[in-house]
């Protein structure tokens, strides 16, 4: 067992000083693998992470969302449609809900205003820090927004917010119930929508049915479903990217195949002298195989880091214009890092895989050279 | 030690371009001795060399090869009959029985002199150190202890040739197997090569050479002469 | 059908390896007819090397294998959001009638090419390749069970829509629902404990017997078989439940999720080895009557059981220390 151990060692030695040996042809494979593996892995870790960060905001949201759709549009709700879904049982709370965009022709940007759950001081609002950032304006400082009537509705900034999850927060500003009306006009009796939270999760479709019934104009969206709409979005989406980069990863199999099977006459000499010396089929088998690992996973980490750099650190700049898709895109959008064990798994698969399964025949034929070969050709 | 009956090799067999290598080879080869294998290019002395020494199945006839026990193959006879075995198991006789001296050195370039000495005992799972330590003792004795780091591609012919024999020695063989090996050396080198031949029979190594270099076959180390021609034992 | 890219990579893994296989079986069918090895015809010698190519494809493909096992358990884990009612991979698996037997067959598939490789191994010890034949129709034995692997695999995949109400894993593996694995949930968990370590007991008993008196090694290859079963109910019927601490919850993927420490991994790949070794030691001991492997047969053998059991003995080992310093308290339920 330790002769058996001691061979791949002193395989595994010579497989390493033959890589050496071959710097530069090498260093193009690797180059060429980490290349694909780190755009496989961008796309995989980006739609992770925003499907993360959606998944992120959305626990926080209500278990369901009634909306009134008129024409076919979402509209204002009337607060009368409160009180009927309170009385409906297994709701634990229902609450109207104030939200809305203002777009700010100064920085031609789009913030979306929201009325807090405590209604929010008058007066007062408290910013994102896309917003902080696009206006100059932070803590202290004075924001003035213009209402429907074109008129100024002066707001004093007392807080600027901080959350792990800047692509919600960015762009939004927290303002008081009354300062939302008076911009808006939007009359004390109607609401953006209506949150409905329900006792047992198990009931919210029954309770969405009723509402239904009760109210055939309304629109009640669950949480899970919201959800499910993200995820199968993001989904579909990276599945996509992967399937046009598997143009690329193609492209690259045929690479390796070729690399592996059109070996120089000086490796094939080598392979030779190898199996004149004493080196069996299995051995050389084995060089092969250590070969195609070291290559393999040297390319696999490499591009798997330079990924997580590109999407956490560097904004990933390649793809955030397809993978995002949000209406207005932040400079400074963060993602917080975040890989597991299967999205690495799942790179392993689309990306290992083929290259080992392309460089098996060629190293096989490489291996199986007659041990006479050397002394028949000279 | 080696009883060669009946061996047939054939290439390209019931193709157009069928070449009979050896046809119907007898021949024993005695432990102990140096034998000269003679005959012009084409005769099938390569051939036959790589038969004996594992590197190739007959296409049929018998090698009997006492003396070599292996793993999985049973020697109850006294003798391995190596025609009927699979390259696995020939490899790992050939391994602990034969040593190998090509013709054109082979040596790996790019490679150390003491890589290139160690490398026939990297798949036998022996020690590094071990084998280390010995391809040093090898290499001293061949007065090459000052070049152990060198790069192969660097050795003169002379060199170049010795770092082949301190390879084949590498492993211990109870045979040295040698191709051809004065092809590309003078005089001087030849009958340096011939002596080293010499010492290493002295040492109780069986020797076979195949060459139709006269300062082989007229080398007074040599014991016995066999003549080929068209893929037979002449004399 | 769905766009993820895990599922992709499954459809890579599988298609890839049926392919390697089929191409396998094109020189499988030829040594089967053809092979002589007492020939030194050139048919012979490149028969000879196929076969290492063979035994390279195959060592892949039993780890390809193992990993896409446990990549489709979690892709299933991971679309469980896209079926209402599907609260982890049991649901996902149960969207359609695929599910189910693609997993059953992964696993059948890795202890196939498992025992593939363990009668190769053995067979390469041996200078007259006696099970030669024997591989190769295993081989051959082995494609048509990966080829309805990867057929079920893209059935499970296409027939995957968004939104279809499953039966999530509460109440696949509750006890009140009628199916078999409810009535492994439902299986009193004392006698599940003591059906689980008795057979245990019996395997390791017939295992010691075999290692030092060389026989029973049929016994032996029934006993793990039957163990690794009874042994993945346990997991479902009891185990499970001292992960997760609630007494409802039965399921037997959930304990691969980062939550329970990945506990599930070491928990598999114990009873992964040991019924590929167990099965494995018992397929070798059939061999023992072929004059060349006579003598080795014994050392490999036990090897193998000695695998076997170490790893039995950590997954019972793992399970008891579970039991006993876990707070929760089973019985009564």
């Amino acid at each position: 067992m330790n002769s058996r151990l001691e061979v791949q060692r002193n395989i595994l030695d010579f497989t390493l000083s033959s890589l050496l040996r071959r710097k530069a042809k090498n260093s193009i494979l690797i180059l060429v693998f980490t290349l694909v593996v780190f755009m496989l892995a961008s796309i995989i870790f980006f739609t992770n992470a925003v499907k993360r960060e959606a998944v992120a905001v959305l626990k926080n949201s209500p278990d369901m969302v009634v909306q009134r759709l008129s024409a076919g549009r979402h509209d204002l709700i009337p607060s009368e449609y409160i009180g009927t879904i309170k009385e409906m049982k297994g709701v634990v709370s229902v609450k109207g809900r104030h939200w809305g965009y203002y777009f700010e022709p100064a920085a031609s940007a789009n913030f979306t205003l929201v009325v807090p759950e405590d209604g929010g001081e008058d007066g007062k609002i408290v910013t994102g820090k896309g917003v902080s950032r696009t206006m100059r304006a932070g803590e202290g400082d004075i924001l003035p927004l213009k209402s429907y009537k074109g008129e100024w509705v002066v707001l004093a900034i007392k807080g600027v917010l901080k959350s792990d999850s800047e692509l919600v927060s960015s762009d939004l500003i927290e303002i008081s119930e009354k300062d939302f009306r008076k911009l808006f006009g939007i009359s004390q009796d109607s609401f953006t929508d209506i949150a409905v939270t329900v006792k047992n999760p198990k009931e919210t479709l029954t309770i969405a049915k009723k509402i239904k019934e009760s109210f055939p104009d309304t629109r009640p969206i669950l949480r899970s479903e919201v959800l499910r709409t993200y995820d199968s979005l993001f989904n579909w989406r990276s599945g996509l990217l992967l399937l046009i980069a598997a143009g690329a990863v193609f492209a690259f199999i045929i690479f390796a195949f070729d690399r592996a099977s059109g070996l120089s006459a000086e490796e094939r000499r080598e392979i030779g002298i190898l199996k004149a010396i004493g080196w069996e089929t299995s051995d050389v088998i084995a060089f092969k195989f250590w070969e195609g690992s070291v290559i393999s996973l040297s390319s696999f980490m490499a591009g798997i880091i330079l990924a997580y750099f590109h999407v956490f650190f560097a904004y990933a700049p390649l793809f955030e214009p397809v993978l995002k898709g949000w209406a207005v895109l932040y400079p400074e959008f963060r993602l917080v890092p975040f890989i597991d064990p299967f999205q690495i798994a799942t790179l392993f698969f689309l990306t290992v895989l083929p290259y080992t399964a392309a460089t098996i025949i060629p190293s096989w034929r490489s291996a199986v050279v007659d041990p006479d070969r050397i002394m028949r050709s000279q | 030690m080696i009883s060669v009956a009946d061996v047939r090799k054939v290439f390209n067999a019931g193709k157009a371009n069928e070449y009979i290598a050896l046809d119907g080879i007898q021949l024993d080869i005695e432990k102990g001795r140096v034998t000269v294998i003679k005959g012009p290019s084409g005769s099938g002395k390569t051939t036959l060399l790589s038969v004996i020494g594992c590197m190739a199945r007959p296409t049929s006839g018998r090698i009997r090869l006492s003396g070599v026990p292996v793993e999985g193959v049973p020697t109850d006879a006294g003798y391995v009959e190596t025609t009927s075995l699979p390259e696995r198991f020939l490899t790992q006789i050939r391994r602990k029985t034969f040593g190998f001296i090509f013709q054109q050195y082979n040596l790996v370039a790019g490679m150390t002199v003491l890589e290139n000495v160690m490398l026939p005992a990297y798949p036998t799972g022996e020690p590094y150190s071990t084998v280390r330590g010995r391809a040093e003792d090898f290499l001293k004795m061949f007065g090459l202890h000052g070049r152990l780091e060198a790069k192969v591609e660097w050795l003169s012919g002379g060199e170049s040739q010795r770092v082949s024999i301190a390879r084949a020695l590498i492993n211990n063989p109870a045979a040295i197997i040698a191709d051809e090996p004065t092809a590309h050396l003078d005089t001087k080198l030849s009958s340096e090569f011939m002596d080293m031949m010499g010492t290493l029979n002295r040492e109780g190594r069986t020797i076979i050479i195949a060459s139709h270099d006269p300062a082989v076959c007229e080398s007074s180390v040599i014991h016995r002469v066999v003549e080929m021609r068209d893929g037979r034992v002449v004399r | 059908m769905i766009l993820h890219p895990s599922i992709i990579a499954l459809y890579l893994s599988s298609f890839i390896s049926l392919a390697l296989l089929l191409y396998s079986c094109s020189f499988a069918a030829v040594i089967l007819r053809k092979w002589d090895i007492g020939s030194g015809s050139e048919l012979q010698l490149s028969l000879e090397r196929r076969t290492y190519l063979i035994s390279v494809i195959l060592s892949y493909l039993f780890f390809f294998q193992l990993l896409s096992l446990f990549l489709f358990i979690y892709t299933a884990d991971n679309l469980h959001n896209l079926f209402s009612g599907a609260m982890c991979a049991a649901g996902t698996l149960n969207v359609n009638q695929y599910g189910y037997p693609v997993l059953v067959l992964k696993i059948v598939n890795f202890i196939l090419a498992g025992t593939w490789l363990i009668i190769n191994r053995i067979d390469i010890v041996a200078h007259d390749y006696p099970l030669i034949k024997k591989k190769y129709s295993l081989l051959l034995f082995i494609t048509p069970f990966m080829a309805a692997e990867t057929a079920l695999q893209t059935s499970y995949f296409t027939g995957l829509n968004a939104d279809v109400i499953t039966s999530c894993c509460g109440s696949l593996f509750s006890s009140d629902a009628t199916s078999i694995t409810s009535e492994i949930a439902s299986f009193p968990s004392l006698q599940a404990k003591t059906v689980f370590y008795i057979s245990m007991v019996l395997t390791f008993g017939s295992g010691i017997f075999l290692y030092y008196k060389n026989r029973g090694g049929f016994l032996f290859s029934i006993l793990s078989l039957l163990s690794f079963v009874i042994s993945v109910s346990a997991l479902i019927s009891f185990i499970s439940l001292y992960y997760y601490e609630l007494p409802t919850h039965h399921c037997p993927f959930c304990i691969l999720q980062s939550e329970y420490g990945y506990a599930g991994y070491y928990l598999y790949l114990t009873l992964l080895c040991g019924v590929v070794t167990g099965a494995g030691a018992g397929i070798a001991g059939s061999f023992s009557s072929i004059g060349s492997l006579a003598q080795r047969i014994p050392v490999i053998q036990k090897r193998l059981i000695l695998v076997c059991l170490s790893s039995y003995g950590l997954f019972v080992l793992i399970v008891t220390l579970k039991m006993i310093f876990s707070d929760f308290i089973l019985e009564g339920y």
